[in-house]
């Protein structure tokens, strides 16, 4: 019995109708339960796909650390006020269109891209073992975009600290 | 026997199997939460010149029991304007993610819930952080002052000691070069020596940190009494609230079991390269037949009433018992290489494993009878000036000792041990400094 397909699927569609609860909850703090579940669905469909690196980082940095703080920054805000607050304006046609062409451009890219760039069929054998692949990879092949990102990481950083410390 | 029943099962045996172990984790782990409890109210009262908990059973032995038993029967308190649906589900966020974790815990050589995971070690770290939202839900859910501020205290001590956790476990990985925990057991017993002795700073924050995030005394500002009433599950009664008590204690074990893992060689026997020392494999034995014999000789001390019936019925029952197991590891075994014992064998890294976790529970005791609590802001102070930075530090000279010897060809221990002296140095300068 191959459940690889229908755990697949009911996984994408917890991760989808969590997300579309996201954004249509009143409740912030629901809000963000709900992007936990999201987060944790796709990590969930990284494990299948056999990247157990990224499932376990996506769940430490996403789940444990980002969602935290957004709990945390959620919970010094006063809720009464925000669930009477107008949450979304009266764009909604054009944000729809614009939805639909660049779903479209999406789907087109990939239908016609197909054929010059074949995605190979992955092997158990080759993603692993997945750690040390990765860490080759951010470290040897791609070094230098590596340092980059960190480096620009670093100067969001510190421009955060200068920016609170003027006040 | 045993290969008739795989062969009948087929397919099924794997999980099976795996169900097998799952429940036998599930109610060890919980039936040593119980006891760590008990130990904690014990030990505490000794400390202190008290005597503890004495009545139910010998020596108060079936207090856990006694004490559980209450707080199922306890009403079940839901605060006016809580959210119902985070309040009911938060204890619970909590109490599955202590557990999950637990899957990934090497017991024993041959004893582990999931096998072959070759990330097990983040994936340990990724579930038990998920512990954090049911304690941060469950405060917010409350809808009351103290609650929410044990909450955030909570979240502001976890994210901020969760780095110095994550560079203290880097650098043992360093040494141990995979993140799959039975590699990292298999590590220590080919280098012959536990990564604590060689990375001492790093088994120190490890420490440190590990008490910050199970808001530990001196570290247990979340559930500040005098301050907060008791922080974070303040509305919680009841069932609800045990859960959260279980959750707390059975995080306190994680937490151990991966220092033990990572730092303290695991289900490896202390001195496991020393042959002549062999004969420390006897020690779950002779732990057996001391206990047999103490549970023995306070049953003769009783007094011979009527009404002391059942507590020496106990301690008989108890005694029998400890010296039934201690007769059941002696079972021997006449093979090709002499004589051998494989119960001994089967149980001797489980024995280990626990042993060691339970030491580290006690030191867990231990701080919170000796030490006053820190103040929010020199926690903060402590965390981030001193141990981030130091765990840093620590993980520069780990890996320069292990590149250093690994190119001229120098003793590990000796270049790790200048490390060491280097990072001490700077902790020296750290400390000093006027923050």
């Amino acid at each position: 019995m191959n459940l690889t397909v229908p755990v697949f699927y009911a996984l994408s569609v917890v991760a989808v109708i969590s997300a579309l609860l996201v954004i249509t909850r009143r409740n912030p703090v629901h809000s963000a339960i709900y992007l936990i579940v999201t987060l944790l669905s796709v990590a969930l469909i990284y494990l299948q796909l056999q990247a157990e690196f990224l499932a376990a980082v996506q769940i430490i940095l996403y789940i444990g650390g980002i969602m935290v703080l957004f709990l945390f920054v959620i919970m010094l805000v006063r809720l009464d006020v925000i669930t009477r607050q107008v949450a979304f304006n009266q764009q909604w046609l054009v944000a729809a269109i614009v939805s639909a062409i660049l779903l479209a451009e999406m789907a087109a890219v990939i239908f016609l891209g197909r054929g010059t760039a074949p995605l190979p069929a992955a092997t158990t054998e080759s993603l692993q073992p997945n750690t040390e692949q990765i860490g080759r990879a951010l470290f040897q092949n791609y070094m230098l975009p590596f340092e980059i990102a960190s480096l620009l990481l670093l100067v969001a950083m510190v421009g955060a600290v200068l920016m609170a410390r003027r006040r | 026997m045993m290969t008739n029943l795989m062969e009948a099962l087929g397919p099924y045996w794997f999980y099976l199997a795996a169900l097998v172990r799952i429940l036998v984790v599930f109610l060890g782990i919980s039936l040593l939460v119980a006891y760590v409890v008990y130990a904690e109210r014990k030990v505490l009262a000794h400390l202190q010149v008290r005597i503890g908990p004495m009545r139910v059973g010998p020596h108060g032995l079936l207090q856990p029991i006694a004490d559980g038993l209450k707080l199922l029967l306890k009403e079940d308190i839901i605060p006016q304007g809580a959210d119902r649906t985070i309040f009911w589900l938060a204890p619970l966020i909590s109490v599955i993610a202590a557990f999950a974790a637990f899957s990934l815990v090497p017991f024993g050589p041959e004893f582990m819930v999931a096998e072959d995971v070759n990330v097990g070690l983040l994936f340990l770290i990724g579930i038990s952080s998920l512990g954090i939202l049911g304690i941060i839900l469950g405060g917010w859910a409350s809808n009351s002052h103290y609650p929410l501020l044990g909450a955030l205290r909570s979240t502001a001590q976890l994210v901020s000691y969760e780095v110095a956790l994550g560079f203290s476990l880097v650098s043992g990985l360093l040494l141990a070069g995979t993140l799959d925990m039975q590699g990292i057991v298999a590590a220590q017993a080919e280098e012959g020596v536990w990564f604590a002795f060689v990375q001492p700073v790093a088994f120190f924050i490890l420490f440190v940190a590990a008490i910050a995030e199970t808001n530990r005394n001196p570290f247990d500002l979340p559930e500040a009494e005098s301050e907060l009433v008791g922080g974070f599950h303040t509305e919680y009664s009841g069932f609800r609230f045990s859960l959260y008590f279980l959750a707390e204690y059975a995080a306190m074990v994680l937490v151990s079991s991966i220092a033990v893992t990572l730092f303290l060689g695991g289900w490896l026997r202390p001195f496991a390269s020393v042959a002549w020392l062999k004969i420390l494999d006897f020690t779950p034995v002779a732990l057996f037949a001391v206990a047999a014999f103490w549970c023995g000789r306070e049953a003769m001390r009783l007094p011979a009433s009527q009404e002391w019936r059942w507590q020496r019925l106990l301690l008989v029952g108890l005694a029998v018992g400890a010296a039934l197991v201690a007769l059941a590891l002696l079972v021997p075994q006449r093979g090709e290489g002499g004589l051998s014992f494989p119960v001994l064998e089967a149980v001797q890294g489980v024995f280990w494993f626990v042993a060691k976790v339970c030491l580290f529970l006690y030191g867990f005791i231990w701080f919170r009878g000796t030490f006053p609590r820190y103040r929010f802001d020199q926690l903060m102070s402590l965390g981030w000036h001193f141990m981030i930075p130091l765990a840093i530090v620590n993980v520069i000279f780990c890996g320069l000792g292990i590149v250093v010897a690994r190119a001229w060809g120098w003793n590990l221990a000796a270049s790790l041990w200048l490390g060491t002296a280097a990072t001490l140095a700077v902790a020296v300068r750290l400390a000093r400094r006027k923050v």
